[in-house]
């Protein structure tokens, strides 16, 4: 098997904003766009309000770190190489209910295991930050704020 | 701006709604079976099935021909067309399946009751069979490049396995309710205890010490190697009927008092990070219903088996079935309080899905079974009600056995 990171169907009419918003630097967030509740992961209809309106929403791209895990192999081959790597799932500043699963790095094009152990911790504040596309996708990081 | 209060009410585990459940009582497990465990069996998955029905309706006493119900979990390989021409059956009047893996398994059984309680048939049986030891099976590993659906946003930052998914959980666990790997090797070394006495179990033979435990290697920080279940192929099967032809059989009926199942607001499948608070799953909602329709609260149960898929399960399930508070899973485990005999709960008692064997869960049901029956090999004097949970960390179910 080829050595390669997994990606996204950044095809899906639901999520595609998402994607395209990563690709210019942007983190957006799917809302309704009748009662303006915010929702993630995306999907057709707001649970509120069972509205079909929906907009996307920049956000501040700050947040802080609600968990995190240091997978160690057996992985997929390409996951296997960077092992062990840190994987959080990030609060969103604006609403701590707004998570996003994402690799914590010292910097956008760092490696996904370039955070030391012992410098991560539940709490910890980050920004998302962009690395250069993967066959057109970008995958949202998370570095220390 | 997201609270779960927006989508439901939720209601105190234990709560009575004074709600009726008309399959209360209304039948009864009457026959167990199953196949050796192992890894790399050669016989295929619905072989596997078919044995271990053969084997439960001979526990029952029943010929093939008495069966008209079958309940399987969504996964099962081998489907209802098949397993009815391997076994002979009849007309089969009622068949259905239940979805989420792991999370199925008291909820193959609860359908087959409903259906032989509404008279939708007679006798039902509800199996599990699955070759997961080899290592092409792992679902985890099949994936295709471009991910889609909820896994699309986990995969491809590297949570790939369902061990990455729940050491999340774990994680976070850890955090708000300061428990800590002591903790969870206290689950794994009571459920290595018990399957050190149960001839069937994988881990017969291998003892488990704490030692071991804390210098076993990571998997998914913060999960060791001892914090999974095994990985096991096998198959297991029960035979479900009504009062009238529960009696008079081999062994004792074990009656299914109560069964619920539970998909709470807002839940994502596995990688459940997205709801106001994860760390309250399926078990809190599956909880609700299943005591609401129960004669019995979590005081009364003397005995338990709580799916075990990974050992952080097994607190978070205690305090979601209401065994204990909220965040007070972890100290409930301490003082051997899961280990037979002396302890205040014993729990997977022939070892469970991380010393005896991981079927999904069902051999979870079978030693409730034998619990009520008295033929445990860590044997609870006087119980009289079991507990069975399914998968936490998906959408699940639970049973209440009583004899």
């Amino acid at each position: 098997m080829e050595s390669s990171f997994l990606l996204p169907d950044t095809e899906d009419p639901v999520s595609a904003p998402f994607w395209e918003g990563t690709a210019v630097g942007e983190l957006r967030v799917q809302a309704c766009g009748e009662c303006g509740r915010w929702r993630m992961p995306p999907r057709p209809m707001c649970p509120v309000c069972q509205s079909l309106e929906t907009v996307w929403r920049p956000t501040s791209g700050q947040g802080h770190v609600w968990s995190y895990v240091r997978p160690h192999p057996p992985l997929l081959p390409a996951y296997a190489e960077v092992a062990p790597y840190d994987v959080a799932v990030v609060s969103l500043a604006e609403d701590p209910a707004i998570r996003f699963v994402g690799n914590l790095v010292t910097e956008a094009s760092a490696p996904m295991n370039s955070l030391s152990e012992g410098h991560v911790a539940i709490g910890m504040e980050v920004r998302v930050v962009f690395p250069a596309p993967q066959e057109g996708v970008v995958l949202p990081r998370w570095s220390p704020a | 701006m997201m609270g779960d209060s927006a989508f439901g009410p939720r209601l105190r585990t234990g709560m009575k709604t004074g709600m009726a459940s008309g399959i209360r009582d209304q039948t009864a497990i009457v026959g167990i079976g199953q196949t050796a465990f192992g890894k790399g069996l050669e016989d295929s998955e619905l072989s596997l099935a078919c044995q271990a029905i053969r084997a439960a309706l001979d526990d029952a006493g029943m010929a093939a021909a008495e069966v008209d119900g079958l309940s399987l979990f969504s996964m099962e390989d081998g489907r209802e067309v098949e397993v009815a021409r391997n076994l002979g059956f009849g007309d089969i009047h009622y068949f259905g399946q239940v979805g989420y893996g792991g999370g199925a398994g008291c909820g193959v059984i609860a359908h087959a009751a409903m259906a032989v309680a509404t008279g939708q048939c007679n006798t039902a049986v509800a199996w599990r069979a699955r070759k997961r030891a080899d290592a092409g099976s792992r679902p985890w590993a099949q994936v295709s490049q471009r991910i889609s659906g909820f896994q699309s946003w986990s995969r491809p930052f590297g949570l790939l396995r369902p061990v990455d998914e729940i050491a999340m959980l774990a994680r976070r666990y850890m955090h708000e309710t300061g428990a800590t790997r002591d903790h969870f090797a206290n689950v794994a070394l009571a459920f290595r205890g018990h399957a050190n006495r149960n001839p069937n179990a994988m881990m017969q033979a291998k003892e488990l010490t704490r030692e071991a435990y804390m210098k076993s290697r990571w998997i998914s920080e913060p999960l060791c190697l001892f914090d999974n279940c095994l990985e096991t192929d096998g198959a297991l099967a029960v035979v479900i009927t009504g009062a009238d032809r529960a009696r008079d059989r081999r062994s004792s009926p074990v009656w299914i008092h109560a069964a619920a199942q539970g998909l709470p607001p807002q839940h994502q499948v596995m990688t459940n990070f997205f709801c106001e608070d994860p760390l309250q799953g399926p078990a809190w909602a599956t909880a609700r219903k299943l005591w609401a329709a129960s004669d019995f609260t979590p005081a009364d149960v003397k005995v338990a088996q709580i799916y075990d898929a990974f050992s952080p399960l097994i607190p978070l399930s205690l305090e979601g079935y209401g065994f204990c508070g909220r965040g007070e899973g972890a100290a409930f485990t301490e003082d051997g309080a899961l280990e037979w005999p002396h302890g205040r709960l014993p729990t997977n008692t022939s070892g469970g899905g991380m010393s005896e064997a991981y079927v999904h869960g069902f051999n979870l049901i079978l030693e409730g079974v034998r619990q009520m029956r008295g033929t445990s090999t860590a044997q609870v004097e006087n119980a009289d009600v079991c507990l069975v949970t399914s998968g936490e960390g998906v959408p699940t179910s639970a049973l209440l056995l009583r004899n």
